[in-house]
């Protein structure tokens, strides 16, 4: 046992702590910008994992888009939604909870006992590409995944059209269906809730 | 058990982890962002889990890698398209708690 496979050791239960504590923090902290800070120390040790196998380039991709464009995407929304409200009891809360708990409990079980009876046929680590894994990323993407590719795009460029029109706010100074005037001010305070009717 | 490197089934296991992590806080949570958060752990215990097998089983061809690569990029655009749901949501019903969205029941 080398001194680069203890500190890989090292470094794997590191990483792996902080994921799977921080995991637990965003689901059962009260305050839900605790969870989003969590979140972006979760995003940033999967990274850190990524390095570890030997996927630089992914690793970058995972700080970029899931740190850098994510994590601040739920921070934002937390920052417009951040209401304070008491929620309503739940009646069978408790046995809600007790079956939730024990499916994933169950499906932990399974998956570990999974991948530790299985065996898995390991490729001869000396065939490792290692630090080229970039390189031959690039050549993925431009020859047998370049439709894929492509279609990423297609859905990229659907996904922001897409957000656009749903969040943006509405500008007409009357109601389509009723021809009410539409107050132009904060319709998040000032207006009636549309769809409360039946609460 | 021979340790010249990290065992497989270590990336695997936490990949599992996190899954029911990620189950558990979809299923449990109240307030809307959380389960959208919870969702996006449960997509990276999935990338774990394809940038293990890259680089124990195909470790030449790496196909793994480019599977992760086009995940991130559904993930980035279904929080986009998500959190815009929110916040639509929120301007009709002036609450994210998930109890209250109960629209489609029938």
């Amino acid at each position: 046992m080398s001194i680069a496979v203890t500190t890989q050791i090292i470094c794997f239960s590191v990483l792996s702590l902080v994921v799977i504590i921080g995991a637990l923090g965003v689901i059962l902290l009260e305050s839900i910008v605790y969870s989003a800070f969590l979140l972006g120390g979760v995003f940033m040790s999967v990274a850190g994992l990524y390095l570890l196998l030997n996927a630089s380039f992914v690793a970058a991709a995972q700080v970029l888009v899931y740190v850098g464009a994510v994590n601040v995407l739920i921070i934002f929304a937390i920052m417009l939604v951040n209401k304070k409200e008491d929620l309503k009891p739940i009646n069978n809360l408790k046995s809600r909870r007790i079956i939730s708990t024990s499916i994933c409990l169950t499906l932990l079980s399974l998956l570990i006992r999974v991948d530790l009876s299985n065996v898995w046929g390991l490729a001869d680590p000396k065939m490792s590409i290692g630090e080229e894994s970039t390189i031959r990323i690039g050549e993925h993407l431009f020859s047998d995944y370049l439709l894929p590719f492509e279609v990423a795009s297609v859905l990229l460029l659907m996904a922001m059209i897409g957000a656009i029109v749903l969040a943006r706010r509405d500008v007409m100074n009357e109601d389509i269906s009723t021809g009410l005037p539409v107050d132009q001010e904060l319709i998040e305070k000032s207006s009636e809730p549309l769809l409360m009717k039946n609460n | 058990m021979n340790l010249d490197t990290i065992p497989l089934q270590a990336f695997l296991i936490v990949s599992s982890v996190l899954f029911c992590i990620g189950i558990w806080g979809l299923l449990n949570s109240r307030n809307a962002v959380r389960v959208l958060m919870s969702i996006e752990l449960m997509l990276n215990a999935v990338n774990i889990n394809l940038m293990a097998f890259s680089s124990y089983i195909d470790n030449n061809l790496i196909q793994g890698q480019v599977f992760t690569i086009f995940v991130i990029t559904v993930a980035a655009a279904e929080a986009a398209v998500g959190l815009a749901i929110l916040l639509s949501l929120y301007r009709n019903r002036v609450t994210v708690d998930m109890e209250s969205f109960n629209l489609l029941k029938w």
